[in-house]
């Protein structure tokens, strides 16, 4: 990872360099890919009855951080940050959960259209609120965790609901061969057909455009405001079928907000999207919640204390961090 | 004509309302005492006779843990940082105290405590000041790996079961004559010694001049990272001591017992005019921002509604007012 970085001389105009370019480009997710393939290689040696159910497994426990992941990234690449992911995600949830109880499986179809756009209404008016008040995005969405979250227990007292059968099988099991979980094929399809046409239009480039320079992205004439109103829409509609996988996957709503909300911004950063806005992908963070993931199942292979697992989670977060601002810092230099 | 009486009736308008903004920016405090004094009043109306010595004496001793907690936020985010972490670290140091106790008595059991606190600040300050790792992500990774360390602990340390500190329940519940809470007797020399290390010293200044402009610190030669890596250890300090308090409070220890105090934390120190992005805020203000806040907290659980009702209404208020402060101070 640290070879491809730093070696820029070998940006010419010839076929290698054209690779090498796309090895600069995209080496932090390139790295994380080669990370998460030794640590599968790893978890097959200590476990080695590690197979397509350990794979289906995990691609069924990481769909719901995956997509909170994904949400996050689009919030934070349009230089914002929303802390209500997971109440998003507990109120998408409940309201899935509840309208699904004991009705006819075309009747969900409904219901799941509704919820996402829902989603994209709890975004839109998060966006709106930054926009409007001008607060700092970290405040206003702080403020609006506690919204989401008092709307979810409005919804539901306690865990209830139900869930289609249709929902549900979406994502257990596999699809075609066994090696490809259903989870982690509706997962690819929902972020590529929702993101890769945004990322490749006019309103991707206005994304991380006000996301590395508002200023400059004012300038040229794009309107900062309806594109981060658009980016928090974009994370509401995330998060919303986050909430809907979870749903399907408990096959009840939960109105209390899970730890989704602080790993989906630890796995944004461990993804290669800074911080500061306008740098990175959403295909980064997935992998980065693979690897989390598949870190705290190998612990417990090797009888480590669950705990440990937490620690393991929080030194990978700041090691990888550190390590990362080390090599800009070099690069700066 | 009609150009010449708009501007004469504009012009007094325009005048009062900057004068308004002035006193809105050079002393946020006193709105914000304004805002609290309304509170109290409305309290009043709501529940007629709940506002007696007693009462405010509750509130008080409500509000201290959250405005050390908030106060850890209010000097972190001068430099345009922020502490996450300040839940995990008061939650461990109060497990830490109430688990050492039976063994090794009272005061090795809070210097232990205190000591762990700073080593938790060192690391996170070495993250921040010297590898440049975002506070936020850096207070995140740490209260994750404090978390699961004090986890760990309290697997380790599940049989001798002692209990909170008989001493840190008179300091963080007692109250004398029922009006004066014993937890200002912690409190009030604490915020005396913040207010006058923000406001008087040397190094205050610094934590003001890195958040308003980084760049013309470097340049006037402060070291920045050993300021920062100075700050986050006074702020887990600052997060243990507050731990002390709210373990005595609630007569419980537990790993995540001061969990839910971290986001009421921020959004008090914004409440009281702290700026998220660096260089604006004082302590003062802070800690008005957290009685404002538990007042609110008070209100809305004496009107019986739902807890549902309550985080909705909460939360649109920290909206409110954060919005209207931002109006105030920055449209000039």
């Amino acid at each position: 990872m640290s070879t491809t970085i730093d070696t820029p001389d070998t940006m010419v105009s010839s076929p290698t360099g054209a690779v090498a370019t796309a090895m600069r480009r995209y080496a932090w997710t390139l790295g994380l890919i080669g990370i998460l393939a030794i640590l599968l290689v790893f978890t097959k040696i200590i476990q080695p009855s590690y197979g397509l159910t350990g794979i289906q497994g995990l691609a069924i426990s990481v769909l719901p951080l995956a997509l909170a992941a994904v949400a996050q990234a689009v919030a934070v690449i349009a230089r914002g940050i929303d802390l209500s992911v997971g109440s998003m995600m507990a109120l998408t949830s409940v309201v899935a959960a509840a309208l699904m109880e004991d009705r006819s499986e075309g009747y969900a179809i409904l219901v799941v259209i509704g919820v996402l756009l829902l989603g994209l209404l709890l975004g839109a008016v998060n966006g709106s609120l930054i926009v409007v008040t001008r607060v700092p995005d970290i405040v206003v969405t702080l403020a609006m965790l506690f919204v989401w979250a008092g709307c979810a227990l409005l919804v539901l007292k306690t865990p209830g609901g139900g869930s289609a059968e249709w929902l549900r099988g979406l994502t257990k099991g596999s699809l075609i061969t066994p090696f490809i979980p259903k989870a982690a094929l509706v997962l690819f399809l929902v972020v590529g057909a929702i993101w890769l046409p945004i990322r490749r239009s006019r309103l991707g480039l206005s994304l991380y455009a006000i996301g590395s320079a508002p200023l400059a992205a004012y300038r040229s004439g794009i309107s900062v405001a309806r594109t981060k109103i658009i980016a928090y829409m974009l994370t509401g509609l995330f998060s919303a079928l986050a909430g809907l996988s979870l749903t399907a996957s408990t096959g009840i709503g939960i109105p209390v907000p899970g730890p989704y909300t602080l790993m989906s911004v630890a796995a944004v950063v461990l993804g290669g999207v800074s911080l500061a806005g306008g740098r990175g992908g959403v295909f980064g963070p997935v992998i980065a919640v693979v690897i989390l993931s598949l870190i705290r199942t190998d612990m417990t292979f090797m009888n480590v204390n669950t705990n440990m697992a937490t620690v393991a989670q929080g030194l990978i977060l700041v090691g990888v961090v550190m390590i990362g601002s080390l090599i800009q810092l070099r690069r700066d230099r | 004509m009609s150009a010449v009486t708009n501007s004469a009736n504009s012009r007094p308008k325009w005048r009062t309302s900057a004068g308004v903004r002035l006193l809105f920016r050079e002393r946020p405090i006193i709105p914000l005492l304004a805002l609290l004094a309304l509170l109290v009043v409305l309290s009043e109306v709501i529940r007629p006779g709940i506002v007696s010595a007693n009462w405010a004496g509750v509130m008080i001793r409500a509000a201290i843990p959250l405005a050390i907690l908030a106060g850890c936020q209010t000097i972190t985010m001068l430099t345009a940082g922020i502490d996450l972490s300040v839940g995990a670290v008061a939650s461990m140091s109060g497990f830490l105290v109430a688990t050492l106790v039976g063994d090794y008595g009272l005061v090795v059991a809070v210097v232990i405590a205190l000591v762990v606190s700073a080593l938790v600040g060192l690391v996170t300050g070495v993250g921040v000041g010297i590898f440049r790792v975002h506070p936020l992500i850096m207070t995140l990774g740490m209260s994750l790996v404090v978390l699961g360390l004090a986890n760990v602990w309290q697997i380790q340390k599940v049989q001798t079961g002692a209990g909170v500190p008989e001493e840190f329940r008179t300091l963080g519940a007692g109250m004398y004559f029922d009006v004066v809470p014993i937890s200002l007797l912690v409190f009030l020399p604490l915020a005396a010694l913040i207010i006058f290390g923000l406001n008087r010293t040397g190094y205050g200044r610094l934590l003001y001049a890195i958040g308003d402009n980084p760049i013309a610190s470097r340049l006037s030669g402060v070291k920045s990272w050993q300021v920062l890596m100075i700050l986050y250890v006074i702020a887990a300090v600052l997060a243990g001591i507050a731990g002390f308090l709210i373990s005595g409070l609630n007569n419980t220890a537990s790993v995540t017992l001061a969990d839910t105090a971290v986001l009421p934390s921020v959004a008090a120190a914004v409440i009281g005019g702290t700026s998220i992005l660096g260089g604006r805020g004082n302590f003062g203000g802070t800690i008005i921002g957290a009685l404002i806040l538990t007042v609110i907290s008070s209100i809305l659980s004496s009107l019986g509604y739902p807890e549902a009702v309550r985080q909705i209404l909460y939360g649109s208020i920290i909206v409110f007012v954060a919005a209207a402060y931002t109006r105030i101070t920055l449209e000039a």
